[in-house]
């Protein structure tokens, strides 16, 4: 446009500048990612910026103990290796906490009578006049360089052990009818309040406009109580699905009923006129005309409504509770934030279950979600 | 197929502005009925309450003799074409003219007896299965009047259908509409217009409003001829009637008149005695008003301010002496009068127009 | 499986009993006063009747659900907090004496405070500045989308990327936190930045910009790209350069934009309570009222009535929003 003609140096930096900005945002979701398929030993000792490098590790190993040494070549040894079945290579190696890398491989280390040596491939070898005695074997200290380990265990793990499969379904199960039945419900609202006379009509248009900024948790206390009674009343407990999809689907109606009605009032009239004219009745109009031609809205809101409830952990947490089999996604993140705090492997691969979704549902309708958003914002 | 009677219909909106007052209309089946007038002058609230869905507010409306006050759209028999086509635009051309049947549940042979009929009336046959989106404007304007034509109507309304086509377009879809009502000479039609040439060129009769008041009910040309005021006379025609105010000075089968600027004029109307020494107005047509050939004809003369050549006719703007308003004068081909020039105007004594001080016409 | 299945039945039992509601409800406005095949009085009359009953049907469940769960609690919640921890025996005002000389409450109001200020400026800032370049250059769809993004993932999810990112390791262990790692890499001394009083508000703050900034940039840029070119063409014509042209042709154009943006992300901010949940849980000096107002009800806790008072607060800081809100879009409707 306008400054583009100004010479290619401010182009230049404009770019610049959005590819800046643009890391910025990407940077923290692809280090979820990207952690969240490594190795868990490399993954808590190195930074997942690091993941394509060869990292360098210092690690101890104990030696295999005396009552594996055999007498060869008229000296008692121990033979083994240090890396266990990962590849690697050891660069240096040492034999007391305090200098761990003392020495070079293959060098031979003397160490309270023995000959203590490593090889670059993690083989060692004790050796000893005499016959070695003692219930442990020795610490040997290493420094290792660890090619780059990428795997789906991470994700093995959380989906079995730790629940999160469970949830997956869970979530489910709370998300989409609680993103179909506010659409119903709001689509008619809105026919309503766009398009048929009735006393009460202003009035109810700016009370869904109001309720629009209503904080939910105000509604939480009140609601509780209620569905206590309720839940005692029929027997079934207050924390069904039933109660989550319907406490979904009051806290979104506001949005719903209000960004449909913006775009239905914006619906030509002379095309309802002409139905009315043509002899349908309201509700055929509804079905035949205002449905099929409010599609691109209604299919906003609904991308809406999923990303909220799927990734909604208050109320779920007040109407579906804690307890294992009820669990969501957020709530199971939320209690593993807790319990395994430092357990970045599991932490990281759950977090990316839990948002897999939505970032799916996301950049595949994104279209539409962003003309939802307009046709509330912008006018 | 019918007739339509109005009486003292009223529109009052909810904050009591009233937009309609006691319109009285006679409508014979089979007439070609035009509602013109400026914008805001309530002729699309007319159309609206006679197809209803706009609700009206005093008065009735009878449909053969009905009352069809409290009747919906759907029962009174009509059929609306709207400004802008109003297509169902997620049906095919089709469905489009399909389904005020398929509402109604008629048989689907019917449904589609008819279809094709209209189809074939306004030349869509081979369109019947595009959406509209993929059709021009002209063809989504015959597709408007299919979908009317497949409902078999008493009446068709039609709320100014030619103003979103291009000129050219226009001047064809004119003639389709009046060959259309040739073909239908059974059928009312009414048909809201702003434009006064879409107005003269279909209509049997032109209901002139202004200000949720009829001004003149009658034929086009006797709208042009003897407009029954001011108002009237300055809406129809263009360039707009010359209206100078005068004083009637002496009444009678030929009243004599005196301008602004002293100036009289002899006319050839009936004024009564009454109303001599009033104040009124003298009306004559621009393209009535002659380049003078004799002094003693001359009926206005001025000052060209302005000359503007259209190419088969020529406008002078006449700056009269004493008159306030420039006289626009229109002479027919091209001329070589320049700016500053004197010119003499003359005109036929039967082509002026005499209104009294509340802008009625005297006859 | 069975859960799935289950879970399937009920929702499509759910959903279908909200279909059958809507069609069932109108066939019997219908059948009670048939609009067809009767005298024209009678279908005038019943018309009349129907006409005035149907949009209840239309609106009615919307209607219940909202009075039900936004409008009742918010009345309910208003005399709960006058009501003691049962939210049964009346206390008068002293739910209200005991927030005025709270600390906690000072410091969670302060932190909203912050957060008020700090969230929609930042977000509402850095969405026009990037709205505005990347309108400007060939790839900035992409560049878009991606920064848009952050606005799928759960508060949740937000929390555990950036727990990721602040997170500390003490002594000489390699930090594997980014930020730290940044920090360590030019020389300083890493730091456990979400303890840090004061300041890990707004490291805290820093999460909900990154999810926000994504809504503002959308909104933002559809209002540039609706600016008439003329003006600008106009502004260049006349000499402004760039700048300018930004801040006095542009920016001005958009301003109601830029207000709706700014109140959207205010009303989310008011709301916030995962990102301090998962991160702090109100520690280290980063309380919230949301989360206070949760930790009074559900845990710790167990007063109903001082969390009806927080909610109250809350309550009162959306009303101006509020109004505004009904205001625009009264003005709006008249407008049509």
């Amino acid at each position: 446009m306008v400054t583009s003609k100004k010479g290619s140096a401010l182009t230049l930096v404009m770019h610049a500048s959005v590819l800046f900005l643009v890391i910025l945002w990407t940077i923290p979701t692809a280090g979820l990612f990207i952690s969240s398929i490594r190795d868990k030993d490399q993954l808590s000792v190195s930074g997942w910026w690091t993941a394509l490098s060869t990292s360098e590790q210092r690690l101890v190993e104990r030696a295999l103990d005396p009552t594996h040494q055999q007498f060869e070549e008229g000296r008692w040894v121990i033979k083994g290796n240090l890396m266990g079945n990962s590849d690697g290579e050891v660069v240096r190696f040492g034999v007391s906490s305090l200098q761990p890398e003392a020495h070079a491989v293959g060098e031979v280390v003397d160490r309270k009578g023995k000959q203590i040596q490593v090889f670059a491939n993690g083989d060692y070898t004790i050796s000893s006049d005499e016959e070695m005695s003692g219930r442990r074997g020795d610490r040997i200290f290493f420094t290792a360089e660890i090619p780059p380990r990428f795997t789906l265990d991470n994700y093995r793990e959380v989906l079995s052990s730790e629940g999160l499969g469970q949830s997956f379904i869970n979530s489910l199960t709370v998300t989409i009818p609680a993103t179909i039945i506010p659409i119903l419900i709001a689509a008619f609202a809105a026919y309503a309040l766009a398009w048929m006379k009735f006393p009460g009509r202003a009035l109810l248009i700016a009370g869904v406009v109001g309720l629009l900024v209503v904080p939910l948790q105000m509604s939480l206390i009140p609601l509780l109580k209620t569905y206590n009674l309720v839940g005692e009343f029929f027997g079934v407990g207050s924390k069904t699905y039933v109660g989550i999809w319907l406490a979904h689907t009051g806290f979104g109606l506001p949005l719903a009923v209000y960004l449909l009605r913006n775009y239905i009032a914006g619906l030509p009239g002379e095309i309802i006129e002409s139905a009315r004219v043509d002899g349908a009745s309201d509700f055929d109009i509804f079905r035949k005309i205002i449905l099929p031609l409010s599609f691109p809205a209604l299919a906003s809101f609904a991308i809406f409504q999923f990303l909220w409830v799927w990734n909604d952990l208050l109320v779920a947490m007040v109407f579906l509770g804690n307890n294992e089999e009820h669990l969501v996604l957020t709530g199971r993140l939320r209690e593993l934030l807790g319990s395994r705090g430092g357990n970045w492997e599991i932490l990281t691969a759950s977090a990316f279950i839990t948002i897999i979704v939505p970032l799916c549902v996301f950049f595949g309708l994104q279209r539409y979600l962003v003309r939802g958003l307009l046709a509330g914002s912008v006018k | 197929m019918a007739d339509l009677k109005l009486t003292n219909v009223k529109k009052v909106y909810a904050n009591q502005v009233e937009v309609m007052r006691d319109i009285n209309l006679d409508i014979k089946q089979g007439e070609f009925i035009v509602f013109v007038g400026p914008s805001g002058c309530g002729k699309s609230t007319l159309l609206r309450m006679i197809s209803g869905l706009e609700e009206i507010s005093g008065g009735t409306l009878e449909i053969d003799g009905q009352v069809v006050n409290d009747i919906p759209p759907s029962l009174r028999g009509i059929a609306m074409v709207f400004q802008s086509y109003a297509l169902y635009p997620h049906m095919t051309v089709y469905d489009n003219m399909a389904f005020s049947l398929q509402i109604a549940k008629v048989e689907k042979g019917e449904i589609d007896k008819q279809v094709r009929r209209a189809a074939e009336m306004l030349q869509l046959t081979p369109y019947l299965d595009r959406l509209p989106k993929a059709l021009s404007g002209g063809q989504r304007q015959r597709v408007a009047i299919g979908r009317a034509i497949v409902r078999r109507p008493k009446v068709f309304l039609f709320d100014e259908p030619l103003s979103n086509l291009d000129a050219a377009l226009r001047v064809a879809t004119r003639m389709e509409i009046a060959n259309l009502k040739e073909s239908m000479p059974d059928s009312t039609m009414i048909y809201v217009t702003h434009d006064q040439v879409e107005a003269m060129t279909l209509a049997d009769r032109i209901v002139l409003l202004s200000a949720g008041n009829i001004e003149q009910v009658g034929s086009p040309l006797e709208l042009y001829e003897r407009p029954q005021n001011v108002f009237v006379a300055k809406f129809i025609g263009s360039p707009a009637m010359n209206i100078l105010p005068c004083t009637m000075l002496a009444p009678g089968a030929q009243t004599r008149v005196a301008l602004a600027n002293g100036h009289q004029v002899s006319v050839p109307i009936d004024v009564p005695a009454a109303d001599q020494g009033k104040a009124g107005f003298f009306g004559v047509r621009p393209e009535h008003l002659l380049l003078a050939q004799s002094e003693d004809e001359v009926l206005l003369e001025g000052e060209v301010s302005f000359v503007e050549s259209l190419g088969e006719a020529t406008l002078l703007y006449v700056q009269v002496p004493g008159v306030e308003d420039m006289v626009i004068a229109k002479q027919t081909g091209t001329l070589a009068i320049h700016k500053g020039e004197h010119v003499r105007l003359c005109a036929q004594p039967e082509k002026l127009h005499l209104f009294n001080e509340q802008e009625h016409a005297y006859r | 499986m069975g859960q799935l299945a289950s879970a399937l039945v009920t929702m499509i039992l759910g959903v279908l009993a909200c279909a059958a509601y809507f069609y069932g409800s109108n066939a019997l406005l219908d059948w009670l006063f048939p609009g067809k095949n009767r005298p024209a009085e009678q279908i005038a009359r019943n018309l009349r009747i129907a006409n005035r009953i149907r949009p209840w049907l239309f609106v009615g469940p919307a209607v219940l659900v909202l009075t039900f769960y936004l409008f009742y609690p918010v009345i309910d919640s208003f005399i709960l907090s006058f009501h003691g921890r049962t939210g049964e025996e009346f206390v008068g005002l002293s739910n209200y004496q005991w927030l005025l000389g709270s600390d906690e409450f000072y410091e969670s109001f302060r932190n909203n405070m912050l957060w008020l200020i700090v969230v929609p400026t930042a977000a509402t800032f850095f969405g026009l500045v990037i709205a505005s370049m990347t309108d400007r250059i060939w790839w900035g769809n992409i560049a878009k989308s991606l920064i848009f993004m952050p606005m799928a993932i759960s508060f949740i999810g937000a929390s555990v990327i950036w727990k990721f990112i602040y997170d500390y390791r003490s002594g000489d262990d390699p930090q594997i936190g980014l930020l730290n790692a940044l920090v360590v890499f030019f020389g300083g001394e890493p730091q456990a930045w979400i303890t840090i009083p004061f300041w890990n508000n707004f490291f805290l703050m820093v999460i909900l910009v990154w999810i926000q900034t994504g809504f503002a940039m959308v909104i933002l840029s559809a209002a540039l790209r609706g600016i008439p070119d003329e003006t600008i063409e106009a502004a260049v014509l006349d000499g402004a350069n760039g700048v300018q042209i930004f801040f006095k042709i542009m920016v001005p154009q958009i301003w109601g934009t830029i207000a709706v943006v700014w109140t959207t992300i205010t009303i989310l901010v008011l709301k916030v309570f995962d990102i301090v949940l998962a991160m702090t849980n109100g520690q280290w000096g980063t309380q919230v009222l949301a989360n206070q107002m949760f930790d009074w009800m559900f845990r710790g806790g167990g007063d109903f009535g001082r969390g009806a008072v927080i909610a109250i607060v809350i309550m009162v800081l959306v009303v101006p929003i509020m109004v505004w809100n009904i205001k625009r879009a009264n003005a709006e409707m008249e407008g049509r």
